[in-house]
């Protein structure tokens, strides 16, 4: 049985004037999967997911979501969506609760339904005991919290998050992982963006790498680990030694040789043998890590590039 | 009506009941005031010379005065609270990734201020009451004379804010357009004093029409006295229509502005 997908996406591009922040991407996201963008700064991320969230007139391509035409049915469709923007646009001069209550009002739910909710849904983030406290003074990390509790509140089939932790610290990050991992086992479908390798690997079933507009690559994080990088990457380090006259005299040790402004990266299935390798050749770093193989690798074998800089 | 134009309406007046005691305090305090100042003070000598269109200077001025203050609501809260909707609290970036349509996010903020016009109106027939400025039943139709004006003179303030970047063309808006209606509208003196180049100045201000018919529902006059009953009922249907024209156009700029800012 084929499941009809919640977004359906052939050749999607956006443009602004002569710029082209989406360059034809594909994509289906099935309901129940929670689903990844990864990419740098102007990546086009954003701007494909405000798309999915019909607020963005696609420029050319077919997109479709749930089951429906973003241009044409758009209200319909956002009636049924929760949106976690990337700048958080809470009301700062209404309460906590309030700003949930009045925007379950924009739903059409009555309003003992907005209160009911409301409570439930600050019961999850954890505000409960900030309900009538103002906006302005919570933390970013209890902004970005209720910001997730508001797209909540009409029970949505999808929840976009446009980057859900960024800025926040590693507690908070942490505090909404955890959230949103709730979510996903409450069987939403989920689909968010990130710069964070860790948190894509946390929380997303697939995801896209995206680069420039286009998708580099597509699939699990494991799978994606497995297809475009090794088991270890060993990191040498060495002091202020220039690391490109490095490069020739590592050649050959493991599979592939990544030359940082300040590490090595050597892509190897065994970390020890490779280090020991180095060893041989009487190139002892300054210091050395064997660690298994993250996004972040992906990411840079895939463009040449570091995802966070 | 929509249920989101009621729902967007809903949330102004939620903001609104934080602040809505500051508010109604100087809904009291500004005209009284207005009455101890120009109407008592100036009116001493204005009234010394026989008063102002057959009235004394205070019931000349009040119903001027009462639609100014709706007028300077409706504008004042069309400004900074619509540019800030966009660009600081993106309160409308919010409503519009729920189903919220552009002229739900228009037609609320106006019912709200149409609101904020009846209360003000209230406000200010009570304290002009006591003054002996009411002289007839019809003073009722300030009313919605009131709501009417709010909605000609915020829906296309509303719509500029709604284009503009910069906060720095309100002070052209208030400047140019503000304060040369609140000078010119007749509230302080019969325009027809005016030098006939002027007029036009006051004839095109929606105020001056909302001081008209205003007056007349307070005096229980004909806003034209010297025309026939028959002209007097084509004026007013003419000042009733003009307003309406303003608010139509008004609404119908700022949907379509509304609806550009918000796509991309
Ligand atoms: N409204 C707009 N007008 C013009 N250019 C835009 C607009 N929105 C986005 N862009 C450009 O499109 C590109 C992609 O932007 P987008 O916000 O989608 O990237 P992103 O992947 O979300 O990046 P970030 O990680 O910084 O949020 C950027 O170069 C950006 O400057
Ligand atoms: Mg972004």
């Amino acid at each position: 049985m084929t499941v009809q997908p919640l977004i359906h996406a052939r050749g999607l591009v956006k443009r602004f004037g002569d710029f082209t922040a989406v360059a034809g991407i594909d994509l289906d996201v099935a309901p129940g999967e929670a689903f990844g963008f990864l990419g740098p700064n102007g990546a086009g991320k954003s701007s494909t997911m405000r798309m999915i969230g019909c607020v963005s007139t696609p420029t050319e391509g077919t997109l479709s979501i749930l089951g429906m035409d973003p241009v044409r049915d758009g209200v319909k469709i956002r009636a049924r969506l929760g949106v976690c923007p990337q700048l958080d646009n809470l009301d700062p001069d209404l309460t906590v609760a309030e700003n949930l209550t009045t925007y379950a009002r924009y739903f059409g739910l009555p309003r003992a339904e907005g209160r009911r909710r409301a409570a439930e849904l600050l019961e999850f983030v954890q505000l409960s005991d900030r309900a009538e406290s103002k906006v302005d003074p919570l933390s970013g990390g209890m902004k970005r919290r209720l910001t997730i509790a508001r797209a909540m509140v009409n029970q949505p089939d999808l929840v976009l998050l446009d980057e859900p932790t960024t800025g926040l610290d590693p507690q908070a990050r942490h505090l909404l992982w955890e959230r949103l991992f709730r979510l996903k086992q409450q069987g939403v479908t989920l689909v968010l963006t990130t710069h964070y390798m860790d948190e894509a690997e946390q929380l997303c079933d697939r995801l896209v790498v995206m680069d420039a507009g286009r998708i580099v690559a597509e699939g699990s994080p494991r799978s994606l680990i497995e297809t475009h990088s090794t088991r270890e990457v060993v990191e040498l380090r060495y002091g202020d030694t220039p690391l490109e006259s490095l490069r020739g005299k590592l050649d050959g040790v493991g599979e592939r040789i990544d030359v940082l402004p300040d590490r090595i990266l050597l892509y190897a299935d065994d970390g020890d043998a490779a280090v020991a390798e180095v060893h041989r050749r009487d190139l002892a770093p300054s210091s050395v890590l064997v660690r298994r193989s993250s996004l972040e690798d992906v990411f840079l074998n895939l463009t040449g590039r570091t995802l966070v800089d | 009506m929509a249920t989101a134009m009621v729902a967007t309406l809903e949330r102004e007046l939620v903001l609104y009941r934080r602040l809505w005691k500051a508010s109604a305090l100087s809904s009291f305090l500004l005209p009284l005031l207005f009455v101890l100042s120009i109407g008592v003070g100036v009116g001493r000598y204005v009234d010394a010379n026989g008063g102002l269109g057959g009235v004394d200077y205070l019931s000349y001025i009040a119903p001027g005065v009462l639609v100014t203050t709706a007028f300077q609501i409706a504008v004042g809260e069309s400004t900074y609270p619509v540019l800030g909707g966009f660009k600081w609290v993106r309160s409308y970036h919010a409503m519009r990734a729920a189903p919220v349509a552009p002229r739900d996010m228009v037609g609320g903020h106006l019912l709200f201020l149409a609101f904020r016009a009846l209360l003000a109106t209230i406000a200010f027939l009570i304290v002009v009451g006591f003054f002996g400025a009411i002289h007839s039943w019809l003073t009722v139709l300030t009313l919605p004379i009131a709501a009417l004006l709010a909605v000609a003179s915020a829906a296309p303030v509303t719509a500029f804010a709604a284009t503009i970047e910069n906060d720095n063309y309100f002070a052209i808006l208030f400047r140019f357009g503000l304060i040369p209606a609140t000078l010119f509208s007749g509230v302080f003196f019969d325009v027809n004093q005016l030098p006939l180049w002027i007029r036009p100045l006051a004839w095109v201000s929606p105020l001056w029409h909302a001081v008209v018919l205003s007056r007349s529902a307070m005096l229980g006059q004909a806003p034209h006295p010297g025309a026939s009953a028959g002209w007097n009922a084509v004026f007013i249907a003419g000042h009733v229509a003009y307003l309406g024209v303003w608010a139509v156009v008004g609404v119908l700029l700022a949907v379509w502005r509304f609806t550009k800012r918000l796509q991309d």
